[in-house]
């Protein structure tokens, strides 16, 4: 018939406009969809484009296409279209939604990419409640790999998978989605419908529309399981797999509603305005200093090239140490370098980080042979101390060095820092005492590099004031080892 | 804009964000973690999206809904992490979208353990998804090079529409080294392609499926198109005294930096030793290599890993030079002393004069 001949008639049904005039993307027969005859899915497809005609939402619908027989549902619907991974329907659907909010995203999953595979992805889209709408088709089978058996396959029923019938004792039990999220506390709606005679697919239809309004007013996470026909692959004609749907899936899959709080439930806030680009570096934290040069005039003309290995316990401050003294290397003007252990070394109660302070850019951050240890405890010390450079220096927590760790080729300070930091006012402090030390040890650094770093990485003021009197305590035994050291010379 | 001292893994985030990241979907991992918690800190005062997923599995589909969404997006993992990553990656390159990806590589296989490894360089490098496609692959060696690859890894995701991954071991991502940034931000910018829930969008469709075997081999040749621009344009790498260089090593990520302090010493010792790091994995600098080649005499291979590396510069070298090969794994880290020593062990088997030495020759 010519569309001159049907201009004459007034229209009294349409094709929804949600779907295309004709299927363009399809290879062939393109006003035909490729679903078998009898299939539930051309029947919830037009459910589905009625309700984005109904609401007027075209424009602002995307919808997200599964792998299963209704992978290509980019070929019928007339709006922004999305093909997922199996089973990930509906994580791409929470990424698409939270990136455009105003948008109205549909997640279209069949019963295998839903309940086995994307068992997880729904779960959780459904526990965080992601303003979106679920359509869930429910068949009993993987239709589109040929027959094999789903989570949702029923006791008894035959596939390529359970040739002797799904046995409880092998397979399990059909798996009841809208139940099993209606334990959830985020889901705003839930509903099984089916597909089963005229009355049901009236009452689905509704049911569809519903769970976009839902959306469509911000309300959250919606999902309708539809009980769908397969009849190619329960091998019925389309009127007996009808009633299998009536007779036998109800059975396992009750109809209802599962969950309704449309009414009680409010729209979810829409997200702030993000704020000016020139806002960004003030919000990252990266907009301090603006007066200082890009390149900082060193502030220090004494040779430095310390490579430093600070190690100890977890818990006595291993890590701030270095860190201190590579932010003061830094407002010094030198080139730094700090490296931490990380990990369960971290949480097993040791701790070591690797520093270096250089004129020259510097190559590898890894100490492995430091001109500077500083050993918190013993195991620490008996672990780095063969490595340290000729000349270098050892500084240790403790009333003695250990005899046999003692080595002619090194300074020593070793002291019970623990105990000394302990009598300034707390017994923490005693890796601003060794960094003290260390400061007095290696002179270059300006003290107003050191000020300016503790400043910063130390918030508290108490523990400010305690810190530097921790290293002009460390300073002073230092130098008394040095006048040592001197004299020897 | 003054340097601030920030861990490799900090430097990521901002960056990215400046580059006009606003979409985070990520897993925890050690030793990646920091970059899941500063985005969790981050995109949402920045009016980003940050959602910590179910698993990577779901990371990598939200990234794929996001990046469908035009929106510039990233995550961040490690090995194990990467491996379920492969999926969603795949799907990513054959539907043309761009993403970026952070792999502070781990110890493997398997659960391996926690310590700095370069032994994703394979799954990263070759791909470890299914079918014919590449990643990207940048593979910084400071925290500063953290902050400039990541923003380079939004510009060249949006150029090519494809997945590109930042690959760095543990050290680089956990190190604290002073970090400069851009001292503008990027805006976010819709591309034409996105399906956004607009009217100028709805025609949009993204999709890898492609029925008909002609129209399949026809988008992996446009694919491979865009990979041959990019071996092309993109190639990047850092040669260090390669100019008289004898020996070359060669390494990437922090192996580069220890390259560099062996060369040092190698140096004042008279050995014509140079380092030549691969800065872009994928597309890998074979130029650089077959350039180097003309001078240099052997070139050692130095990773973290079990060989991995050393395919490609055998690759790029198709034979022209032999090439040697030192490696630690699990966590072990080539020491400086251990190169160092193999170098000279190598330089006294190939009969390599010093500088100093030949000087003396001329001398008499």
């Amino acid at each position: 018939m010519s569309s001159e001949s049907i201009a004459e008639y007034e229209v009294a049904y349409a094709k929804p406009k949600a779907f295309y005039e004709r299927y363009e993307r399809k290879e062939e027969l393109q006003h035909a969809t490729h679903y078998c005859p009898g299939c539930g899915h051309g029947t919830v497809h037009k459910m589905l484009a009625r309700a984005i005609d109904d609401l007027g939402i075209k424009d602002r619908t995307i919808l997200v296409g599964p792998v299963g027989c209704s992978v290509f549902t980019y070929y019928y619907f007339d709006v922004g279209n999305v093909q997922a991974a199996h089973g990930r329907a509906s994580a791409v659907a929470t990424a698409m939604k939270r990136s455009h909010p105003g948008s109205v995203v549909v997640s279209y999953q069949g019963d295998g990419d839903l309940s086995a595979i994307g068992s997880a992805e729904i779960l959780h889209a459904a526990n965080r409640g992601e303003n979106i709408t679920v359509i869930f088709v429910n068949n009993a089978v993987y239709s589109m790999t040929g027959g094999q058996a789903a989570p949702t396959t029923l006791i008894g029923q035959k596939t390529t998978t359970t040739p002797d019938g799904r046995n409880p004792l092998n397979e399990g039990y059909p798996l009841r989605v809208s139940e099993l999220l209606a334990t959830l506390e985020a889901p705003v709606y839930i509903e099984r419908v089916g597909l089963g005679d005229n009355k049901q697919v009236a009452h689905a239809d509704r049911a569809i529309r519903r769970a976009m309004e839902n959306q469509v007013r911000g309300l959250g996470f919606s999902l309708i399981e539809v009980l769908s026909p397969c009849p190619t692959i329960w091998k019925m004609k389309p009127v007996d797999a009808q009633r299998w749907v009536r007779e036998e899936m109800e059975k396992t899959f009750p109809l209802g509603v599962y969950r309704d709080r449309t009414k009680d439930a409010t729209p979810r806030p829409m997200p702030k305005t993000a704020p000016a680009l020139e806002a960004l570096p003030g919000i990252l934290g990266i907009d301090g200093d603006e007066d200082l040069a890009e390149d900082a005039v060193c502030a220090t003309d004494a040779a430095i090239d310390l490579r430093v290995r600070v190690a100890g316990f977890g818990g006595q401050g291993v890590l701030l140490l270095g860190e201190v003294l590579a932010e003061a290397g830094l407002d010094a003007g030198l080139e730094v370098s700090w490296l931490p252990s990380y990990g369960p070394e971290m949480r097993s109660g040791t701790s070591n980080c690797h520093v270096r302070l250089a004129h020259e850019p510097i190559d590898s951050p890894l100490v492995t042979a430091p001109n500077v240890l500083i050993a918190m405890n013993e195991p620490s010390l008996r672990k780095f101390d063969a490595n340290v450079q000729p000349g270098g220096w050892v500084i240790y927590n403790g009333e003695e060095f250990p005899p046999d760790c003692a080595r002619q080729d090194v300074h020593v300070l070793a002291r019970p820092f623990t105990q000394i930091a302990d009598a300034l006012g707390d017994a923490r402090a005693a890796n601003m005492v060794m960094l003290g030390a260390l400061l007095e040890m290696t002179p270059g650094l300006p003290q107003a590099s050191i000020d300016a770093a503790l400043r910063r990485l130390v918030k508290n003021p108490k523990w400010v004031e305690l810190d530097e009197c921790a290293l002009t305590r460390g300073r002073e035994l230092a130098r008394e080892v040095l006048q040592e050291v001197l004299q020897e010379v | 804009m003054r340097k601030q001292l920030m861990k490799g893994n900090e430097a990521i985030v901002r960056s990215a964000i400046l580059a006009g990241c606003r979409a985070f979907y990520g897993y925890p991992i050690t030793p990646a973690s920091e970059i899941t918690e500063a985005a969790a800190l981050y995109l949402p005062q920045v009016g980003g999206v940050f959602l910590q997923a179910e698993s990577e599995v779901a990371a990598i589909n939200m990234l794929y809904g996001a990046s469908s969404a035009g929106v510039r997006c990233m995550t961040a993992s490690s090995g194990p992490g990467i491996s379920l990553m492969q999926e969603g990656i795949s799907y990513m390159a054959g539907a043309e979208l761009p993403c970026v990806i952070a792999d502070i590589t781990r110890g493997g296989p398997g659960l391996g353990n926690i310590a700095s490894e370069q032994g994703d360089y394979h799954q990263v490098v070759k791909g470890g998804g299914n079918g014919n496609y590449r990643t990207l692959v940048l593979a910084p060696n400071s925290a500063q090079e953290m902050a400039d690859l990541t923003a380079w890894a939004f510009d060249l995701a949006d150029r090519y529409r494809n997945p590109v991954v930042v690959l760095a071991d543990g050290f680089v991502g956990q190190m604290m080294e002073p970090v400069a940034f851009p001292r503008s931000a990027v805006a976010p910018r819709l591309p034409g392609w996105a399906v956004a829930g607009t009217q100028e969008s709805r025609g949009n469709l993204i999709t890898s499926l492609h029925m008909e075997a002609n129209a399949l081999e026809a988008h992996v040749r446009k694919l491979e198109t865009k990979y041959r621009e990019a071996e092309r344009n993109e190639t990047r790498s850092e040669a260090w005294c390669t100019e008289d260089a004898e020996i070359v090593l060669v390494g990437y990520g922090i192996v580069g930096r220890i390259l560099k302090a062996v060369t040092a010493e190698a140096r004042a010792e008279g050995l014509r030793v140079g380092v030549l790091r691969p800065i872009t994995l994928y597309p890998f600098p074979t130029a650089q290599f077959e350039r180097l080649a003309r001078r240099a005499r052997v070139f050692v291979v130095v990773e973290m890993s079990n060989g991995q590396l050393l395919e490609d510069v055998k690759l790029a070298l198709n034979g022209a030079r032999p090439v040697e090969f030192l490696n630690r794994m699990g966590g072990n880290v080539p020491s400086h002393d251990e190169v160092f020593a193999f170098v000279r062990e190598l330089a006294a088997r190939m009969g390599l004069e010093t500088a100093a030495a030949e000087e003396q020759m001329a001398h008499v």
